[in-house]
């Protein structure tokens, strides 16, 4: 491992971590027990990913996530109850239960798109990160997808605009080893999809998405060099996902092996483990996170709950502006 | 061309050129729309970068979904961009960013935000341009809930709809017709915008209403021409917005008439003359004369050779046909 950052640091990429896994543990048995009905996309396993670029990120920069996205949203920000209300269809959700798990949008917090379509949040990311350039603006955007969406026409067109104009993006490429239920090398042309960034004149950098400090330092230069106006970075961030594509997959597809080694290696108790050995935090400290953060996903709920369900005189709203003035100078 | 007239090429230069000046948040792209590379591909945009500078009216690579999908995003994050698709039947490569994206997003966050963007785009038979140059698709983004459609007839209106459209908050699909670009018309007034979903009654009359937009509006004004030497007067609506449809103009118009007849270089079949038609019945059946009759494309792709193309579009005579129709009841 590089030298790493501040012990302050490392605990506020566990937080982000832990609250990460605390909400997506709580989803999962929520809609077992039948409180909860839509497709969810796990990113357990993921969490270190998120956790540890959004250090990095102020609520101003913008970010781009997909219909796996949960880990991205909360990393950045987006408060869980507000998501817990989205997943829950209530009238205080995000999108007042009009865009679901795969559509949580919440500029406050800098989320600005989550798309279900792969691939087409790169392009979306570009356009983000252009508005920042023309105003002169330093913040960027980082705009996440997964390994199959490198091979999708979207990532060309994307990395090559964003190449040509210099843009203030981060491309970060969440290497979960499967498109949908396709393993990586079956589909796709090239050993590690970081290569790529080589025909688009960007770094590519692949890392341990699961190790906090060696993507913290990758992720740190990406964001300074963006900021710097001095163009995008491709970030393949190799990582594991463990509940399958959608809940429910029983993931017949992979090796039993390869899960096995995986789970062994799943990120978070690794981290937590690091975090105690090396000093940089007590078992006690991080067990007073993990409880604060268990009674904040409780509350979440509670309030999601609690909540009244959207009215259906929603359907007829915000698909166009309200009659009021233009405000093309706003 | 007189001092008090311009061509409608001209009249959408003069809007870009004067909402890049009015407003800093308006930004310009698409391939070749800046100055070293021509100004555009018919010089549309001709002179716009040297004014406004290269940071805001930009040439981009051939890569509509990289670039439309820029637009959605620079949109969102309170840009007015202005994003050109050459050619009407190249949105194709680019429908993902259109119809699940920019129309969809002000919906799916719940009004959190929205996607003020203007698709430039052109077509238009005439130049032989085969299957896959010269398309009118607007039903498809009709079709699509969010999305407004524009399709002006005329040089005065070409100018103020797309005011019109930079400084409306919805994503508006902007469409031009190549092969009237060079024909003048009356000079707008500079400044002013058209709102948009507002039609215009081109002529007056009580016979038979004749409904339009974009090219069919120079044929339907020669019709009525015709036809009123033969005592049949017609009404011509313009729709200028063909979605959201401005039915209380129609249906004001149809009711006094009686009679109608929608007329469109699209194909015929579930397109924007299917829904007005349908409109109509809906809301005046009982007080029509005849049934609304349709004059359209042909339903096949665009032919190359020229007497195909000719055949695949409606004729003047079609559409004489159609009214005789209506009159017949």
């Amino acid at each position: 491992m590089q030298s790493s950052p501040p012990s302050k640091v490392l605990l506020d990429i566990y937080r982000r971590m832990s609250l990460i896994k605390a909400n997506d543990t709580r989803i999962i048995a929520t809609m077992k027990a039948g409180r909860l009905t839509m497709p969810y996309y796990s990113s357990r396993g993921q969490e270190c990913i998120p956790a540890t670029i959004s250090v990095l990120l102020t609520k101003d920069d913008y970010m781009v996530t997909i219909y796996r996205g949960i880990h991205d949203m909360l990393a950045k920000g987006v408060p869980p109850k507000l998501i817990w209300a989205e997943l829950a269809g209530r009238a205080t959700g995000t999108c007042k239960g009009k865009g679901g798990p795969m559509h949580v949008t919440h500029p406050e917090s800098g989320c600005m798109v989550t798309t279900g379509v792969v691939g087409a949040g790169m392009p979306i990311g570009c356009g983000l990160a252009l508005a920042a350039q023309v105003r002169g603006e330093k913040r960027v955007t980082v705009t996440n997808f997964g390994d199959g969406a490198s091979n999708i026409g979207a990532f060309h067109e994307s990395l090559n605009l964003a190449s040509v104009w210099k843009l203030p993006v981060i491309f970060v490429c969440q290497n979960n080893r499967y498109a949908e239920h396709t393993a990586y090398a079956k589909g796709t042309s090239i050993e590690s999809i970081a290569e790529r960034a080589k025909s688009y004149s960007i770094p590519g950098v692949r890392v341990d998405g699961n190790d906090p400090v060696a993507l913290y330092d990758v992720a740190k230069t990406a964001i300074e060099r963006a900021r710097a106006g001095q163009g995008p970075t491709l970030i393949e961030a190799m990582t594991f996902r463990f509940n399958g594509h959608l809940l429910g997959d029983m993931g017949e597809y992979i090796p039993k092996s390869e899960y096995a080694a995986a789970v062994a290696a799943d990120p978070y108790p690794r981290y937590r483990r690091w975090l105690i050995d090396s000093k940089h935090a007590t078992a006690a400290a991080l067990d007073g996170v993990d409880s604060e953060i268990e009674a904040e996903v409780e509350a979440a709920m509670k309030f999601a709950f609690d909540s009244p369900l959207t009215d259906p005189i929603e359907i007829t709203r915000d698909i166009y502006a309200a009659a009021a003035p233009s405000r093309a100078a706003s | 061309m007189s001092a008090d007239k311009i061509n409608n090429l001209q009249a959408i230069n003069w809007a870009l050129d004067d909402a890049l000046a009015k407003y800093p948040n308006v930004i310009l792209f698409g391939e070749e729309v800046a100055d070293p590379e021509g100004g555009g591909v018919l010089k549309v945009t001709q002179g716009l970068s040297t004014k406004h500078g290269p940071n805001r009216v930009r040439s981009t690579p051939i890569s509509e979904m990289g670039f439309i999908g820029a637009a959605v995003g620079a949109a969102i994050a309170g840009m007015r961009p202005v994003a050109e698709i050459m050619l009407m039947n190249f949105v194709a490569v680019c429908m993902d960013q259109i119809t699940n994206h920019a129309a969809k997003l002000r919906f799916m966050s719940g009004g959190q935000t929205h996607v003020p963007l203007v698709l430039r785009t052109m077509t238009g038979t005439g130049f032989q341009q085969g299957g896959q140059h010269s398309d009118y698709l607007e039903a498809w983004f009709c079709h699509t809930p969010g999305m407004k459609v524009v399709m002006p007839s005329n040089p005065a209106d070409a100018y103020g709809l797309m005011l019109g459209a930079i400084e409306d908050d919805d994503p508006v699909l902007y469409v031009e017709h190549l092969p009237s670009y060079w024909t003048p018309g009356a000079a707008p007034e500079r400044g002013k915008a058209i709102p948009l979903g507002k039609a215009r009654i081109a002529r007056p009359g009580k016979d038979v209403t004749l409904i339009g937009y974009s090219r069919s509006m120079q044929d339907l004004l020669v019709v009525a021409e015709q036809l009123s030497k033969d005592g049949v007067d017609c009404e011509v609506i313009d729709l200028r917005t063909v979605s959201p449809l401005d039915m209380d103009t129609i249906l004001t118009s149809v009711k006094k008439t009686g009679r109608a007849v929608v007329v469109h270089e699209a194909v015929r079949s579930f397109g924007v003359g299917a829904e007005i038609s349908a409109r109509i019945h809906e809301s005046l059946f009982k007080e029509l004369k005849a049934p609304v009759q349709r004059v359209a494309s042909n339903d096949s792709p665009v032919p190359f050779a020229k007497q195909l193309e000719t055949a695949y579009v409606y004729s003047h005579a079609d559409i004489v046909a159609a009214v005789r129709t209506t009159l017949e009841g």
